[in-house]
């Protein structure tokens, strides 16, 4: 499992890797590995959203799963790609496989997230 | 009912493994190793191993074993000569399925009946109930491991594994010694693929676990096996078939003997071949480009967005690439090419009715 430690972490298995005040959010190789085979990622619609809501889904072979807004913010931008290529979530889950982007309200309260330490003592 | 899961005889292979371990019909059982898809392809283009030690073993004897279970199951069962096997229902007096299962004829008095893992007590507490004199029956579901070796491959592995046997022809079954224990050799299974399935007593299924992956056989999960059966349309239990629905209804009257004399349930189905059943089970497609995987439950809509039914069973085909299910229809609907919609998370995705199965090789 790998864990980045430029990035911070949710409980909810996602990453978050934050410039100026635009996060990009993930899901993490931990999680990918759970769920393994990803063939549907159901993209966010862009707009204002709350801390903790169902923005988007990825779907396994098995089951769905949902994403939820790390932070609160507006959804700006949504990673397009996935929609002919979901499994760059399983292949490059930090960096091509990234889901969507957020202007948040309030950077420093990306800082209160887990840091990588956290959440790979969380996950192991 | 105990709340605490049943382990396979596999149970520490399938750690070893690293399976993910799910609770399936009681048992704690792999959903898969690595990826669902790659044991799917293992499994269609070459050869997959899947632990079924879950399922029940029901061992009928008796001088009148024949009669006795020709009231009992719809297909004929004095028709199936010994060393065969078939696929066959055991119906409740209003023609619904209590159980589909695989009848095995080991003699010409004794029977084999391979149930599922979620209707062994319900399925014995029938037979009991239905008991006649001279009829014998041994529920030997704890005692026996089992194994489903399913893929092109599967017959020349048989031989390699068991240094120079071959396989029985298609749905036989051999009744053997090997090495001193009893081993049940079926050319049965649940994929479309050639293959075989063994069963053998509990002690005995990590030397055949083992012997299969040093010949290079694919661990497979329940995942795989339910997409591959999915693609071929074969029912699963509990979700395309159930004790309100008949087999008719599930268009698998192949597997009914109509003329053979009554059965349980038989004046039912009568009734309802001569009437016409109201629904049946089809195979709808999605035709949507990219779309989400249809699941269970998901509602299905008529082209005006009426409601008309909801899947019984769905999933992405890994073989196809498209979302493959199975739903009820109303008669009127049950008609190849008619259009339909899925009803995912709010959104309609577009798909419809196709010819059973939606896999051919």
């Amino acid at each position: 499992m790998i864990a980045p430690v430029d990035l911070r972490y949710t409980r909810e298995h996602e990453w978050i890797r934050l410039q100026g005040d635009i996060a990009t959010i993930g899901i993490t190789d931990h999680a990918q590995e759970e769920l393994s085979d990803v063939v549907f990622v159901e993209l966010p619609d862009l707009g204002d959203i709350d801390k903790g809501s169902p923005v988007a889904v990825v779907e396994s072979v098995k089951a769905a799963s949902d994403i939820y807004a790390p932070i609160a913010g507006e959804i700006i931008e949504v990673n397009m790609d996935l929609v002919a290529d979901p499994a760059k979530v399983n292949t490059d889950p930090y960096d091509t496989g990234w889901i969507f982007k957020i202007r948040v309200n309030s950077p420093e309260q990306v800082t209160e997230l887990m840091d990588a330490a956290s959440y790979s003592g969380m996950v192991s | 009912m105990s709340d605490i899961l049943k382990l396979s005889p596999l149970d520490q292979q399938h750690r070893e493994l690293g399976g993910r371990l799910v609770p399936f019909a009681g048992w704690e059982m792999p959903v898969m190793y690595d990826s669902i898809i790659a044991e799917h392809r293992a499994v269609r283009e070459s050869c997959g191993v899947f632990d079924i030690s879950h399922m029940g073993q029901v061992f009928v004897s008796g001088s009148n074993a024949t009669a006795w279970l020709d009231h009992l199951l719809t297909n004929e069962v004095a028709a199936l000569s010994p060393g065969n096997a078939h696929y066959t229902f055991m119906l409740n007096e209003q023609g619904g399925v209590i159980d589909d299962l695989i009848l095995y004829r080991l003699g010409d008095d004794l029977y084999l009946l391979l149930v599922n893992a979620s209707c062994i007590e319900k399925d014995v507490a029938w037979l009991e109930e239905h008991l006649e004199k001279g009829i014998t029956l041994a529920n030997e579901s704890a005692e026996w491991a089992g194994l489903a070796v399913q893929g092109p491959k599967a017959p020349e592995i048989y031989t390699a594994i068991t240094e120079g046997r071959t396989l029985p022809s298609r749905n036989g079954v051999d009744d053997l010694k090997h090495e001193g224990e009893r081993l049940l050799v079926c050319r049965t299974g649940y994929t479309g693929e050639d293959g075989f399935e063994i069963f053998c007593p509990a002690g005995q299924a990590s030397r055949w676990w083992q012997a299969l992956l040093a010949a290079d056989v694919t661990p497979c999960g329940l995942g795989a096996r339910d997409s591959l059966r999915l693609e071929m349309c074969y029912p699963l239990n509990g979700s395309d078939l159930s004790p309100c629905r008949t087999p008719l209804e599930a268009g698998l009257g192949f597997f009914v003997a109509s003329e053979k004399g009554d059965f349980i349930g038989s004046d039912v189905l009568k009734c309802q071949k001569e009437e016409g059943c109201t629904e049946r089970l089809m195979a709808i497609e999605v035709t949507e480009e990219r779309a989400a995987p249809p699941r269970p439950g998901y509602a299905i809509l008529d082209e005006e967005g009426n409601a008309l039914s909801v899947l019984t069973s769905g999933g992405l085909s890994p073989s196809l690439g498209k979302g493959i299910g199975l739903a009820y229809l109303p008669v009127a609907r049950a008609e190849v090419d008619t259009v339909v919609s899925l009803e995912v998370r709010g959104r309609k995705i577009s798909a419809k009715v196709v010819k059973k199965p939606f896999y051919r090789k």
